[in-house]
């Protein structure tokens, strides 16, 4: 979906519009506008994309505490393991924002290093997920023992699947730059595969706290 | 002649599989356009399909309800048809002819070329038709969704092997409505870009017209009523195939979670198939009263008003789920505060026709239509809102005449107004008035004949959704006339279908501004060239083409100019030589077919059509990033 | 034209339909199940203030299609009419008007709503009759809990309940009698008694009636609940207290004929076809899979109200329940080929009986309902 929204907007004809003849459909003159379409429709998916995961969230906190048999989360959770991951989640945030300041420097170099330690980092906690999801599943818990269970999976299962594209993002654009299809016009293609990666990694803040981090009911 | 600059040598490379397609009519034309005129050419015609689709099922549905004990439809079949009947309206017909009319109509009333993203319009359009598809072919495919158009649980999310509704139908209802978000959800992002990013100079919001006011209103609710319905939908599909215990009561839970999910969406949905209509009657009674709309601003804001306050109310379909007397009470007093700004609305509509100069064209006569039948289906809402008279109104018939009057009455009409009014612009030609004439006396006649006799239906205790009914229990005579009524109305809607056909290529000859209209699609040429506008105009007033044609005096009363209008204009612009303009592509189409495919995988369980879906996908996406954009 | 003649041309019409509409809704037919024809005190509380919106509805919905048509006809455009009317474009004080003056209404018609809806929503009364409804497919069991040391009642399709006294319903979707066993969300509703109520799996609503009248009404299911929706009625027989009390106390009385009583009946039923599978005829306190029939003979109707008790329609239905409502049962014939789906939750026991198991005769199906019926 994403690397939808950043292509058709590739705001670079191949010489620029002659007075007059503005360029169709793409940033013809208009009110000079704050924000780019690319990135206003990248902001505008996020905020829908906030609610597909309140919509979980709020589900994962009705239904906690209401599992009838089969392990409950204070027996399967590992914290620290999981912050941990958690944690590297995190720094994969930091190496985007470098990886954006080379490719706006022009520093491609720095910018692939970057944006594949960002993937890697990425790659690590999807890893780390993958093993707690086999670890639960060996200790009875799956989809359908429990509610939670249920909404656990379910939640952080999409996340998973979010921080997945994400990192098949990434590593996309790691490819357009060896190939040197990423030219400096493009560094706002990199700053709106950013918006996304931060994006996740906020929504992932979120769930870390209300699954991890809340108190469990009868304690 | 007019030329345009169609393909600069970049585009030409091949990508991928596929040629770079360059037709620009012709059927291929139709598969890879990215003019958002075609596109909503596209999205209104589907969306009529589909309304004859719908319609047909409504007329099954009163075939079965016009007796006592009817014996045209088993009560499984009977369950297809309601389900499929109101899914079909809402989400095909309702949504996808107001994205349609918008993708056409906006642009050209921002004074913009195209809309922002050309390929995902495209991809929006396909993935809704092919979502329809996708759920019509369950009917071949083991059986229809029969949940109903808001598929409460755990009717819908208990296992197939429960034995609560027979057949895959549910699962074909939540991938099908999973995939229309995905569609809607794209185009709300494109109007919404389209509206803040692409206005021509001079266009401020408050000067944007009205219909594009409301088209970015619906684009917002979209924007945020789709993804609580999709979570709903992800839980109830996980439940029957995944085995997760969302709704699941035994296992504790909740039914009422998946009810506060649909609603979240179900009703900002209901203004999003509502708004649109108010824009179009808020274009069309002015140029038939030939006087500007009464109270701009405040019908804008009320238009926006209604949009927030949709989000507060949602609990009004659960007024007999037991969610306490402090809640509904609160609903209840929410949802009646709706009414204030829909009055509004209505009131300033008729300050607008008041003292004006009234046109009864058929496009009038249905804005007219639309302002009458409306206000019956909100006092019924309104009914509904009090909450001890709902607990005896809901789920009965009662409810049905509600939501016709504000959906066929409403919407319906408001549409047909809009048809009747832009058809001269889309093809040059004028849509016959004595058939639509005709065409509007029918349906109105027959509308009332159809839904008003519901609502005493209801009151005497006729349930809904029930495939027959006992006799004796006095509701033979008002069914049979309701029967009547929507035969009726599906004549009325044949004479439009021929009256639209046979205009076409004999309708009189419209010209630019057949309507001595206000707004800028009225500026240029019917129907109007593949760039829009040969120069970007640029407005200094609310209906700025209007004050191109008319001043007023001291007194308030009309002046005409004696230069300005259509042809004046486009005389001064150019021939639209060296406009850029974005090229085909395949890409939209063969992404959006991935969609399908995995939901077919999703439904069947088969991994090797997941892959195949995910291939074509992936291909999609790949060969779509890669491709350049113009 | 001059004004008066539009008044009559255009408004009369107008008024005189609307006022034949309230006219038409407020008779309707005497079909025991017309919520505007009430019989208990809820249902009465709720009518009157329907009626009142109604009116005012009634008065805003005239005054805008009124003035619509009205608008639309005084000023269309006509030859030698000045087409180049005064551009308004808004007039405040009539736009702060009109937006107030609906918010007055409003504030009227939410006063009265809200204190009706704390109004029903009144705790239990001491003295009510309380029961518990429980919502199945697609049929409704009743149970009259166990009271000063006797056993309860459970029953189907028929309420019994006192004239004048508050009933006050528990309704459940699932049996609490059988763990684990849940069943779709049902509505319970008796329009002439009160609005209705949602049964909710996995909670307990509660809905209380007081029925001013004695006599049948007409209860319907009214929420969507699969195939048979359409059939999943009730009846609600007010009765005065007297007639209520020794009503239930005859139901918490033992089988009229036990099952070893009724001999070659009894075999048939217990053993050879194993309808005790599903039901009970020896003990009207037992809550099982399918409706109690340990008075059956006692109801005036049998499978959700389809049918009246008659020695016939008991025989038909025990040979080939599922052939016996028709549109529903075709679509259980074809089955789609999915396993589960019981419609009737009855076998047929004459077509398509299941390897092993016997086909049954009409005389046999005679003996098991002349058995029934005995269960007074
Ligand atoms: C186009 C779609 C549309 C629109 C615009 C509306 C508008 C309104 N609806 Fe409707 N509604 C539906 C579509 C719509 N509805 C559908 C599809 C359902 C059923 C879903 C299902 O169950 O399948 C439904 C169901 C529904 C219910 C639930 C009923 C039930 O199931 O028990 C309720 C309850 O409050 C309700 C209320 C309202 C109200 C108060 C408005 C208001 O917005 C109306 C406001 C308008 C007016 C009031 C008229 C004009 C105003 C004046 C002239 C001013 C003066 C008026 C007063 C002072 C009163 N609607
Ligand atoms: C925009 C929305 C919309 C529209 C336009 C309609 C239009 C119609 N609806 Fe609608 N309806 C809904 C939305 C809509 N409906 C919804 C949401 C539900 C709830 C579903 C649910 O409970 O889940 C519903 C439910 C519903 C019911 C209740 C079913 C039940 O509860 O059991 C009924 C019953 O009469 C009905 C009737 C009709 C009729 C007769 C029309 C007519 O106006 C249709 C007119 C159109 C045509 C007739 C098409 C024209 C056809 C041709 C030109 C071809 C000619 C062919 C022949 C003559 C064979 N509808
Ligand atoms: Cu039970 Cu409908
Ligand atoms: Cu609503």
């Amino acid at each position: 979906m994403a690397i939808i929204e950043q292509t058709d907007l590739t705001p670079a004809p191949p010489s620029p519009p002659e007075p007059g003849h503005d360029h169709g459909g793409h940033g013809g003159p208009g009110p000079s506008a704050a924000l780019t379409n690319p990135k206003l429709a990248m902001w505008l998916f996020l905020a829908s994309d906030c609610l597909f995961f309140g919509a979980f969230i709020s589900a994962y906190l009705l239904y906690r505490g209401r599992e009838q048999d089969g392990p409950t989360p204070r027996e399967l959770f590992d914290i620290p393991f999981t912050s941990a991951t958690s944690f590297i989640l995190l720094m994969s945030s930091l190496g985007m924002v470098l990886a954006l300041a080379a490719i706006q420097r022009g520093d491609h170099r720095r910018f692939r290093l970057w944006i594949m330690a960002t993937a890697l980092f990425g790659a690590t906690f999807v890893a780390g997920q993958i093993f707690e999801f086999t670890e639960f599943s060996r200790k009875g818990l799956s989809l359908d023992t429990n509610l939670f269970g249920s909404s656990f999976f379910v939640l952080t299962g999409f996340h998973g699947a979010h921080v997945c594209m994400g990192i098949l993002w990434l590593l996309s654009l790691w490819g357009m730059s060896t190939q040197g299809r990423l030219g400096p016009e493009k560094a706002e293609s990199v700053e709106i595969a950013g918006l996304y990666w931060h994006f996740v990694d906020v929504v992932w803040i979120v769930i870390f706290t209300v699954i991890y981090l809340m108190p469990q009911p009868g304690t | 002649m007019t030329t345009v600059e169609k393909a600069p040598p970049v585009s030409q490379r091949e990508v991928g599989l596929l040629r770079r397609p360059r037709a620009t009519t012709g059927f291929a034309s139709w598969l890879t356009t990215v003019d958002h005129k075609k596109i909503g050419i596209l999205y209104v015609c589907t969306a009529l399909v589909f309304f004859v689709l719908g319609g047909v099922e409504a007329l099954l549905i009163r075939l079965q309800l016009f007796g006592p004990n009817g014996t045209v439809l088993t009560a499984g079949q009977y369950n297809q048809m309601f389900t499929m009947h109101g899914t079909t309206m809402v989400f095909l017909v309702g949504m996808p002819i107001a994205i349609g009319l918008g993708n056409y109509f906006v642009p050209l009333q921002i004074g913009a070329r195209d809309v922002a993203f050309p390929r995902i319009n495209m991809f929006g359009y396909w993935v809704v038709l092919l979502g329809g598809i996708f759920m019509y072919s369950s009917f071949f495919l083991g059986g229809a969704p029969d949940g109903g158009w808001f598929g409460y649980t755990p009717l819908t999310s208990a296992p197939l092997d429960s034995g609560f509704l027979p057949g895959r139908g549910p699962d074909f209802w939540t991938m099908g409505l999973i995939l229309l978000g995905v569609g809607s959800t794209t185009s709300a992002i494109n109007f919404i870009v389209t509206c803040i990013n692409m206005r021509c100079p001079g266009m401020s919001l408050l000067r944007m017209p009205v219909f594009t006011w409301m088209m970015l209103v619906i684009a917002f609710l979209t924007l945020f009523a789709i993804p609580p319905v999709t979570v709903a939908l992800t839980m109830v599909f996980f439940d029957r195939n995944f085995g997760t215990l969302f709704f699941d009561p035994a296992a504790g839970g909740d039914p009422l979670l998946y009810q506060h999910l649909f609603w979240i969406f179900g009703h900002p949905e209901v203004y999003i198939l509502i708004l649109p209509g108010m824009g179009i009657v808020s274009e069309t009674l002015p140029v038939f009263s030939r006087k500007p709309l009464f109270g701009y601003a405040i019908v804008v804001f009320s238009g926006i008003a209604i949009g927030f306050l949709g989000w507060g109310v949602w609990a009004h379909h659960m007024f007999v789920t037991g969610l306490g007397p402090v809640a509904i009470s609160a609903f209840g007093l929410a949802t009646m505060l709706i009414a204030i700004p829909t009055g509004v609305k209505i009131f300033n509509w008729l300050g607008t026709v008041w003292g004006g100069s009234v046109r009864l064209t058929t496009s009038m006569l249905f804005s007219l239509g639309f302002i009458a039948m409306f206000t019956i289906g909100g006092l019924s809402g309104v009914m509904h809102s009090v909450v001890p008279a709902d607990t005896q109104q809901t789920d009965t018939y009662f409810v049905v005449a509600h939501f016709h009057y504000v959906l066929f009455g409403g919407l319906i009409l408001a549409l047909f107004a809009g048809f009747y009014y832009w058809y001269p612009k889309v093809f040059g030609r004028m849509l016959d008035e004595r058939m639509g004439k005709l065409n509007f006396w029918t349906m109105f006649i027959g509308f009332n004949l159809t839904f008003a006799p519901m609502h005493f239906l209801g009151l005497w205790g006729q349930p809904r959704r029930t495939y027959r009914y006992d006799e004796g229990l006095g509701w033979e005579t008002l069914n049979q006339l309701v029967t009547v009524g929507s035969f009726i109305i599906a004549f009325s809607v044949l004479v439009f279908i021929v009256n639209a056909v046979v205009s076409k290529s004999r309708g009189q000859v419209a010209g630019d501004d057949p309507w001595d209209g206000r707004t800028l699609e009225w500026s240029i040429s019917s129907p109007p060239p593949e760039y829009n506008f040969a120069e970007v105009p640029e407005v200094h007033s609310r209906d700025d083409f209007w004050h191109r044609k008319y001043t007023e005096d001291d007194e308030g009363r009309l002046v005409p100019l004696p230069s300005g209008g259509a042809e004046a204009h486009a005389a001064a612009g150019h021939d639209g030589h060296g406009i850029h303009l974005p090229s085909p592509s395949y890409f939209p189409l063969v992404t959006a077919l991935g969609l399908p495919i995995l939901g077919y995988a999703a439904v069947f369980q088969n991994v090797w059509i997941a892959l195949l879906g995910a291939v074509v996908l992936l291909y999609g996406i790949y060969a779509w990033a890669i491709e350049p954009a113009d | 034209m001059t004004k008066r003649s539009w008044r009559r041309r255009v408004l009369l019409p107008v008024v005189g339909i609307l006022s034949l509409a309230v006219l038409v809704a407020g008779c309707g037919p005497d079909n025991s199940q017309n919520s505007l024809q009430p019989a208990g005190e809820e249902a009465r509380k709720i009518d009157d203030l329907f009626m009142f919106v109604v009116v005012i509805a009634a008065f805003i919905g005239v005054f805008v299609v009124a003035g619509t048509v009205y608008a639309a006809i005084r000023f269309r455009a006509r030859p030698g009419r000045d087409d180049r009317p005064k551009q308004t474009h808004g007039n405040t004080v009539l736009e702060v008007g009109w937006t107030l003056l609906p918010a007055v209404i409003l504030a009227v018609v939410a006063v009265p709503t809200i204190s009706l809806i704390f109004d029903l929503n009144e705790p239990k009364k001491p003295d009510a009759v309380e029961i518990i409804a429980v919502g199945k497919q697609w049929w409704w069991q009743f149970e009259y809990p166990a009271q000063d040391g006797e056993p309860r009642v459970i029953t189907a399709n028929e309420l019994h309940v006192p004239v004048g006294r508050e009933v006050f319903m528990k309704l459940r979707a699932c049996d609490p009698s059988l763990p684990g066993e849940c069943n779709v969300i049902h509505s319970f509703w008796v329009p002439e008694l009160n609005g209705k109520r949602d049964v909710m799996p996995g909670r307990q609503n509660t809905l209380s009636f007081t029925a001013e009248k004695e006599g049948v009404y007409f209860g319907q299911c009214a929420e969507y609940c699969g195939l048979s929706h359409a059939n999943m009625r009730f009846r609600v027989i007010v009765q005065s207290e007297d007639e209520y009390a020794d009503w239930l106390a005859s139901q918490r009385e033992g089988p009229a004929v036990t099952l070893a009583e009724a001999g070659e009946a009894g075999n048939l039923f217990a053993a050879k076809y194993a309808c005790t599978n599903c039901h009970t005829t020896e003990d009207s306190s037992l809550s099982v899979y399918g409706p109690n029939l340990t008075h059956l003979a006692s109801r005036s109707v049998f499978a959700s109200g389809y049918y009246k008790l008659t020695k016939a329609n008991l025989v038909d239905w025990i040979l080939n329940a599922p052939s016996m409502i028709p549109m529903e049962s075709k679509e259980c014939r074809l089955g789609l080929g999915v396993p589960g789906v019981t419609c009737v939750g009855m076998p047929s026991y004459v077509n398509d009986t299941p390897p092993g198991q016997p086909t049954m005769t009409r005389s046999e199906a005679v003996d098991i309902a002349d058995y029934l019926l005995s269960l007074k």
